[in-house]
């Protein structure tokens, strides 16, 4: 199973539509993605509450449809 | 074991250990490069850490998801605490974030803080 990373910024954009968000595709299998997010909804959270709000955004996609998304998430 | 059951069990491991790493495979032959990188980093700060290995029970490695609310594995804990996954433990590693919680916490580790 794959997803295309067009579906992945859709996704996180439903969720935060302010986020700056920038995916790299690293292996070039539609599986192995990296992400880094950039959204105010951000500010204040620690680390793992800011990865479960993106988690959350990817209603349990993450784990299943897609095994690696390596996140990197800040508040601007 | 029910879904409860499963849930104490795996509260009763992140108890028992100050320092426990839920992984595919072993720290001695991890099964998955994420996992690897995060025993790796433990290795590294000479950090002594009890691992679980969720391959052994399907029943763990859906457990621990629910547990944490965290839907990857690797997921490191320390005394009792969910500390994350290798991204953020990575990050932290990086940034001298995870040396500054072993101290705070009070596991033995190396003084080392920077990377492998």
């Amino acid at each position: 199973m794959a997803m295309a990373a067009e579906e992945i910024a859709r996704l996180i954009k439903e969720s935060f539509p302010d986020a700056e968000i920038r995916i790299e595709d690293l292996a070039g299998d539609g599986d192995h993605y990296a992400a880094s997010i950039v959204s105010e909804a951000f500010r204040g959270k620690t680390r793992v509450q800011q990865h479960q709000m993106v988690y959350a955004a990817l209603k349990g996609r993450m784990g299943g449809a897609l095994h690696a998304l390596a996140l990197k998430t800040a508040a601007p | 074991m029910s879904q409860q059951d499963i849930q104490d069990w795996i509260g009763k491991q992140v108890a028992a250990s100050d320092v426990v790493l839920f992984m595919k495979g072993t720290k001695t032959m991890p099964q998955c490069g994420f996992s690897m990188q995060v025993a790796q980093i433990l290795g590294h700060l000479g950090v002594d850490f009890k691992d679980i290995n969720v391959l052994d029970d399907m029943s763990v490695r859906e457990g621990i998801k629910a547990y944490s609310n965290w839907p990857t594995i690797p997921q490191l804990y320390i005394k009792g605490e969910f500390i994350g996954g290798c991204d953020i433990v990575r990050e932290m590693f990086q940034a001298g974030e995870l040396q500054e919680i072993l101290t705070a916490k009070g596991v033995a580790h190396n003084a080392q803080t920077q990377t492998a």
